[in-house]
């Protein structure tokens, strides 16, 4: 199946971080510093991205300000004519920087908040930062930067949604992300103690419906519901290899940034292939475009074109094959695996597994 | 910020502007033009692109639709005032 136009690319141009929230998106086994690409690495990424369709560009983590370079990556970008989001935790962002970022072209920061209660959020966050993130988000207001609050959401901090979107609005928002926790690498790690209860979920739904009426005209609101509680998998990115490319710390590119987790396949390096090669004639890029991949109930389901057999990373994570349809769809016997996940006894709250370097000192 | 009314609803009178944090882009890999926003992007085809140019926080929906009813010659207004709704719809474009 030929390759179609890619429309976004996420550079985690670093692992290291400041927070250790227990859902990090980042893959169990981190990136260390001295395996990074180097700045013009990234630039002849970004320039290959360009070449090959990518309008926006996803500057990410880890905590991506780590990067003393940064800056220069962000003018590179938009030189290119990439329209750059900063995903950023907020922590290390200075005027002066900021300042810099937007001199450069820099067009949209995402700040993440971890809950509207500053205790629960140091918690989540493993560190003091809450005061960093309210002064980090006034600059960006300041500068007049596109500016998007995104919250990943779990067991301890639903029940406050309500105020969670207030208090993006307080912070100036244009957009707020409500995003559930994925149940990949460190979110599956605690999946015990960050699966929300059916109850949470459906008074959350609410809420947020309420809310995004409210907010209409003001702050524009996302909100992804829990895939575990729905009948259907999501459709992730359009599907493998359609929309949507990942390059990590140290140059490897997957098609999703859960996409490590397939040990099955081996992933390629911009090192020492070019981004076009890669998203067009790599294996790991191929192996699950179009459906002649798919096994029963996929290969014959008319919602094949609607969510793709779902995500492939947690076939993957939940059946040990890739290749299987998504366990979150009722339509497949694999549905038991998630089913057994929600029956879990959720009356004690496990600790939460903090996200850390192997071998990094533990200040929790 | 806060603004008093809904910004969505668009009449002749209005004056619609792009919304500050999109960017109009010709581009040459598709060899079309886009709007890009925060995190999402709008193929363009050039009716469209032509339509949102104007909308630069000067012109009237009255005054667009004459302008690109005089260039194509052509009863647009329908058309341009539909293009228009949709795009508040999706928050692209304000009301002024």
């Amino acid at each position: 199946m030929p390759a179609e136009i890619p429309t976004t690319l996420l550079a985690e141009l670093t692992h290291r971080c400041p927070l250790h929230c227990p859902y990090c998106s980042n893959p169990l086994e981190l990136i260390r510093a001295e395996s990074e690409l180097a700045t013009d690495d990234w630039k002849r990424v970004f320039t290959q991205a360009r070449a090959l369709g990518v309008l926006q560009l996803g500057l990410s983590g880890g905590e991506p300000l780590l990067r003393k370079d940064l800056e220069e990556l962000a003018a590179h970008a938009r030189a290119e004519g990439l329209y750059s989001t900063l995903v950023t935790s907020g922590l290390g962002l200075t005027r002066a920087r900021a300042e810099r970022l937007r001199d450069g072209g820099l067009e949209h920061i995402q700040i993440s908040i971890q809950d509207s209660d500053p205790e629960v959020a140091e918690r989540i966050a493993g560190v003091r930062s809450v005061k960093h993130k309210q002064a980090a988000a006034a600059i960006v207001r300041e500068l007049g930067f596109a500016f998007t609050v995104n919250v990943v959401l779990h067991r301890a901090n639903l029940d406050r949604l309500g105020s969670i979107i207030d208090l993006a609005a307080d912070l100036g928002a244009d957009r707020v992300e409500l995003a559930n926790t994925q149940y990949y690498g460190w979110g599956l790690q605690n999946r015990a103690s960050l699966m929300p209860t059916r109850e949470q979920v459906e008074r959350s739904r609410e809420i947020a419906e309420r809310a995004t009426q409210q907010y209409r005209g003001r702050m524009q609101i996302t909100y992804v519901l829990p895939d575990y509680y729905e009948a259907f998998p999501k459709p992730c990115y359009g599907g493998w290899g359609k929309l949507y490319l990942v390059v990590t710390p140290n140059g490897m590119v997957l098609p999703c940034h859960g996409a490590t987790g397939i040990t099955t396949l081996q992933f390629d390096d911009v090192r020492t292939h070019s981004l076009d090669w890669i998203w067009r004639e790599s294996e790991a890029f191929q192996a699950f475009r179009g459906d002649s991949w798919m096994k029963e109930p996929c290969r014959s389901c008319p919602r094949k074109g609607v969510d793709f057999g779902g995500c492939r990373c947690q076939a993957f994570a939940l059946t040990g094959d890739a290749a299987n349809t998504d366990p979150v769809c009722t339509l497949t016997p694999l549905r038991r695996i998630v089913d057994d996940a929600l029956a879990e006894p959720s009356e004690e709250m496990p600790q939460y597994s903090y996200r850390y370097l192997t071998g990094e000192p533990q200040r929790v | 910020m806060m603004e008093t009314r809904d910004s969505r609803l668009l009449t002749p009178d209005s004056i619609p502007k792009l919304w500050r944090m999109t960017r109009l882009h010709f581009d040459p890999v598709r060899q079309r033009p886009v709007l890009l926003y925060p995190e999402g992007a709008v193929l363009l085809n050039d009716t469209g692109a032509a339509i949102l140019e104007l909308c630069n926080g000067s012109n009237t929906v009255a005054q667009i639709v004459g302008i690109l009813t005089e260039r194509y010659q052509a009863d647009v207004g329908d058309d341009v005032t539909e293009y228009l709704r949709l795009m508040a719809e999706r928050e692209l474009i304000r009301a002024g």
